[in-house]
């Protein structure tokens, strides 16, 4: 059976061309970056290469590059690297975060930190005036996501920005906290991702969400701000996360990160297509369908909706037999039994998170693949609402 | 206990073709008891009927319907069959049926979909329960 792949928030595939890339360092160009030899020349040569690609795609220098291991590790690097560093303080996050995000805080909590979870609204955008009203002079890190996985809805980190930054310009302080974090590994394949314009002190971008490989990222730390190591060993990435470089994997991220901003922005316009295309449709065709998030501050490939009655794990495994892959909510909380909380976090009931689900188009995605689930789609629903008929 | 997050085959055919599922509302005397368990609020609600032949005390139909999830679903199917099918079993001994006994014969069910199996169990006591209560005012 031919296979649609609609579940591109949760990842993608690896691009040939990024493939490519990798290859020299497998088995050529193989050593150790902090080696004296050739082969060690060679690896530090191709990792400040791909370093200096790096930071040129996002308008920040090399060496505000930190290379890890993916998007958690780098939201764990920015939150507990800045909390370690003050030792104590305020920290404010949205309500809608990742659980890269949201653990990390829940963690600091018990350590004695004061988080403030600020709340969206019913399309998922924070409320700015609640931001403002919530920084306090020992706010040291804001962390609000570029935009979300579930329902992709897009934050103004720009105006996010300037608010902390005329906080800290009316409160000076010695190590210029707060800094603001963006956890943009949902944005990096569609969104602005220049960190002079947006105007972050911190960012995390993991390559397997942007048709690179798993198991790499990068945080963005910006020039001055100091952040502690969350692990100790040699002295790579300046101390802050050592370990041997990965360097196929490093390579393989820059190279996915600059085909990805090379064709954002024809592919932007061309998923705003097919997403609108399929949400208008779903909520057409089946009768107690509602679109979670903004309808037009949202990713262009995030498509999330609530279809009443019907429980989304069910739905989830239906449109998997008939060819499909989707997802509820995100994947990473599949496992949990829990409703989502960035749906309930737009005040829907529990059961209206329990019944939602989210379509990921990516690069592959063809409006015949669209077309296809709009057919298959209300045939599901009308099988499960039968199953599920409770009242 | 299934650790991973993967639907063994007897889930599976549970799930795509759930056994004894009731998909309208009962007619007045089909049934001798309902039960009904569960919170939409917490994404599962059970409900359940079943019939007792009079001359052999066994349950000769059980039919259920839930809004739950993939596990909840094949777990009563499962549950349904092992209780009605087969000339039926009596009373007490589908009692003694536990949420363990139905994951066994599923083939497993990940660790935390576990508690998607005791719906079918609780549903069942709760209509056994209202049976009794039923018989009681009865005679």
């Amino acid at each position: 059976m031919k296979r649609i792949y609609l579940d591109h928030a949760a990842t993608t595939c690896l691009d040939s061309r990024v493939k490519a890339a990798m290859e020299p360092f497998w088995r050529k160009n193989f050593g150790n970056a902090s080696s004296i030899h050739k082969e060690g020349c060679d690896a530090r040569n191709a990792l400040s290469l791909s370093r200096k690609a790096v930071a040129s795609l996002i308008s920040a220098s090399p060496d505000e590059i930190i290379f890890t291991n993916g998007g958690t590790e780098s939201d764990n690097l920015a939150i507990f690297g800045v909390a370690n560093q003050y030792k104590k303080g305020r920290i404010i996050a949205s309500k809608i975060e990742h659980h890269a995000v949201l653990n990390p805080c829940e963690e600091l909590e018990k350590q004695g930190f004061d988080v403030t979870y600020l709340n969206v609204d019913r399309s998922g955008i924070v409320d700015l005036r609640e931001l403002k009203n919530s920084l306090r002079k020992d706010t040291i890190l804001i962390s609000i996501m570029y935009a979300n996985n579930e329902i992709g809805a897009i934050q103004p980190i720009r105006e996010i920005a300037k608010i902390i930054r005329e906080f800290r310009k009316q409160n000076p302080n010695p190590a210029f906290f707060p800094f603001f974090h963006t956890d943009a590994v949902q944005a990096a394949g569609y969104l602005d991702l220049n960190v002079q314009r947006l105007g972050v002190d911190l960012m995390s971008v993991n390559a397997s969400k942007i048709y690179g490989p798993k198991g790499i990222g990068f945080l963005y730390v910006r020039r001055g701000v100091k952040i502690s190591p969350l692990i100790f060993g040699g002295g790579q990435e300046r101390g802050l996360r050592p370990g041997t470089e990965n360097v196929a994997g490093i390579a393989g991220l820059s190279k996915a990160l600059e085909i990805s901003r090379e064709e954002q922005p024809k592919e932007s316009k061309r998923l705003v297509v097919l997403r609108d295309y399929l949400a208008g449709n779903i909520l057409e065709k089946i009768p107690g369908s509602v679109l979670n998030g903004h309808p037009t501050l949202r990713l262009p490939n995030n498509v999330n909706v609530t279809i009443s009655s019907v429980e989304g794990e069910s739905l989830v495994l239906y449109l998997d037999a008939q060819g499909i892959a989707c997802s509820t909510g995100s994947a990473c909380t599949s496992s949990s039994l829990e409703p989502s909380h960035v749906i309930t976090a737009l005040g829907k009931s529990e059961e209206d998170a329990h019944c939602s689900v989210r379509f990921t188009l990516g690069r592959e995605t063809q409006r015949k693949d669209i077309d296809y689930l709009l057919e298959i789609l209300p045939e599901i629903v009308e099988k499960l609402r039968k199953v599920s008929a409770i009242t | 206990m299934n650790k991973e997050w993967i639907y063994s085959e007897t889930v599976k055919k549970n799930f795509f073709n759930p056994r004894n599922i009731l998909l309208r509302e009962p007619k007045p005397g089909e049934f001798d008891a309902e039960g009904m368990v569960g919170n939409p609020a917490c994404g599962d609600v059970m409900k359940m009927w079943f019939k007792i032949d009079p001359k052999t005390q066994r349950i000769k139909k059980l039919k259920w319907r839930t809004f739950g999830c993939a596990s909840a679903i094949a777990s009563t199917s499962m549950f349904s069959q092992m209780v009605a099918g087969k000339g039926g079993m009596k009373l007490e001994d589908a009692l003694k049926i536990t949420p363990n006994d139905i994951m066994k014969r599923l083939g497993g069910l990940p660790s935390y979909k576990i508690h998607c199996s005791v719906l079918a169990d609780q549903a069942f006591k709760m209509a056994a329960e209202n049976y009794r209560k039923k018989r009681k005012t009865e005679s």
